[in-house]
């Protein structure tokens, strides 16, 4: 089983620490993993993107042409990314500032409202998990046992207060699916 | 500590490898994308655990001259920078390689020429395996194309530097230094007392004590004499290039067409590899670990039956120069590069690999 995917959005949307939680994850199922940033000037306002890979083989590229499945968080990212799904593969995303929405038939769509429910919320911070619980959902690549579990083990210790914000976030984002 | 498994970008392994080596000491000064070393190093402390010495230089040029004088001593010393750092540091190095001290040193390479980018770039293959600084030396060079790797060139290339008193280098980029990967770190390792550097360094200036005077220099004004160095190291790197190649061979017994490539591109090579073989054409992957010594006779063997050779370098084609005078143009050599921190995807590699099929 191997899982191709690139989450792509703003500069500080999360977008990175996100997929490093997913790679987290993998590793605690004994999966192979990459995470591989744009660490460009780009991250400094502009989109950041990351390309995460989960595999039960070794990886060869970390670098890849398309995608299983594309996580976009803003138009920019959309605009870029909805071409590189792979036939039959997901594409998810957060309506929010999306004023051309996805067109392709040969994949599946799914829209999240995760911005929207971090207004309702009154917490911007919970951005990033609602939508990794949305993809979980759509794509149950790794449990959400292993995500606690990885969160665990990448928040410094005095954050620890923060792990149930974030696993109530994550089963949150796992109810605002919409196809 | 024991041994680990983790998830970490490569330039962090590399920090954690160093502390867990027993190293003495990492003398550097930051810059993109290889920040990661020091910033990591400050974090872990070790000077409160291991005694490891870590100190952020002024310049680049004093770094690489802490590293000459601590390499002097006997000690397990490191220093780290990317592409225009290094630059400034080729005097240091030549000097370091003359005077054959044992030390450890990191490219993580970025897009040039000049200041450049801070993208990925393999563009410092000359200046690693071709000199970089004045005179008839070699690095003993190693080219990692996963964060494992990272971690194990940083032990490997101390225990290779001091076997042979050559300095080492591991030439990475700006993906494998900023890419996470799962890690197995090894367990640590005590730093050597004085005693046991004494020892294994009877060379070293470590305080007189009984013993003739050891001198630490690259300077000789007698020719004669100069050339009598030359000739010893000479011979050293003779017996380096017979006993140190490395590489690693995919599916070569049987390609019609090879892919040479190291570090990251190895990585995007190894993709291309399977997708051309799915799609029925035979291609085999042959990565040169060590970079010097360089893997002739590897290529040679595995261009044996080739149709083609396409060598892929995110350069305007430097490596290749030695794969053409490793199957002395027996077969026809190609390239595909991208250059100024450009990344080629598999797919445009692959197409310039169906591009040679007659």
């Amino acid at each position: 089983m191997k899982d191709e995917i690139i989450i792509a959005g703003f500069g500080g949307q999360g977008v990175l620490s996100m997929g490093k939680i997913l790679a987290y994850s993998g590793l605690m199922e004994n999966k192979e993993v990459t995470w591989l940033p744009s660490y460009g000037p780009e991250q400094r306002g502009g989109t950041a993107n990351v390309t995460v890979i989960l595999s039960d083989e070794r990886i060869s590229s970390p670098i890849l042409d398309s995608y299983d499945v594309a996580v976009v968080l803003n138009q920019q990212s959309l605009d870029k990314f909805e071409p590189k799904v792979k036939p039959g593969g997901v594409l998810i995303y957060d309506s929010y500032g999306i004023n051309r929405i996805p067109t392709r038939t040969d994949i599946t769509v799914y829209r999240v409202d995760a911005m929207d429910a971090t207004f309702e919320m009154q917490n911007t911070k919970a951005f990033n998990m609602l939508v990794l619980g949305a993809l979980l959902k759509v794509r149950p690549m790794v449990t959400v046992e292993s995500v606690l579990k990885g969160l665990k083990k990448t928040l410094p210790e005095r954050h620890h207060n923060l792990l149930p914000m974030n696993e109530e976030a994550l089963r949150r984002g796992m109810e605002l699916v919409n196809s | 500590m024991e041994s680990e498994i983790r998830l970490m970008k490569g330039n962090e392994a590399l920090a954690h490898a160093m502390i867990r080596y027993g190293a003495d000491g990492y003398f550097g000064y930051p810059i993109t994308p290889q920040s990661e070393v020091l910033e990591t190093l400050e974090a872990e402390m070790p000077w409160e655990t291991t005694g490891m010495v870590v100190l952020q230089a002024e310049s680049e040029v004093a770094a690489i001259n802490m590293v000459y004088a601590g390499a002097g001593c006997g000690k397990a010393v490191c220093t780290s920078s990317s592409s225009p750092g290094m630059s400034l540091m080729q005097e240091g190095v030549s000097y370091i390689a003359a005077a054959e001290l044992p030390a450890l040193l990191i490219n993580c390479m970025r897009g040039g020429p000049g200041l450049g980018t801070i993208q990925p770039s393999q563009a410092d293959y000359f200046q690693t395996t071709k000199g970089g600084g004045h005179g008839d030396y070699h690095l003993i060079a190693l080219a990692p194309s996963s964060v494992q790797e990272m971690c194990d060139f940083v032990a490997l290339g101390w225990d290779l530097a001091f076997k042979y008193r050559n300095p080492a280098i591991i030439l990475a980029d700006g993906i494998v230094g900023q890419m996470m990967e799962k890690v197995v770190l090894p367990e640590q390792r005590s730093r050597r007392t004085q005693e046991e550097v004494r020892k294994q360094c009877p060379w070293a200036v470590t305080g007189k004590k009984n013993r003739k005077r050891n001198v630490i220099t690259s300077l000789e004004l007698e020719a004669p004499a100069m050339e009598k160095i030359n000739n010893h190291l000479q011979a050293k790197y003779k017996e380096i290039e017979a006993n140190e190649v490395r590489y690693e061979a995919l599916n070569t017994e049987d390609c019609d067409y090879l892919l040479v490539a190291f570090g990251s591109m190895a990585r995007i090579c190894e993709k291309v590899m399977e997708l051309a073989r799915k799609q029925g054409l035979k291609a085999g992957l042959l990565r040169p670990i060590t970079l010097w010594p360089f893997p002739a006779a590897a290529i040679a063997e595995a261009a044996k039956k080739a149709k083609g050779i396409l060598v892929v370098e995110l350069s305007a084609g430097q490596m290749i120069e030695d794969v053409k005078l490793a199957v002395n143009c027996n077969v026809e050599v190609r390239h595909y590069g991208r250059l100024g921190g450009v990344v080629p995807n598999p797919d445009e590699v692959l197409d310039a690999l169906k591009g040679m099929i007659k």
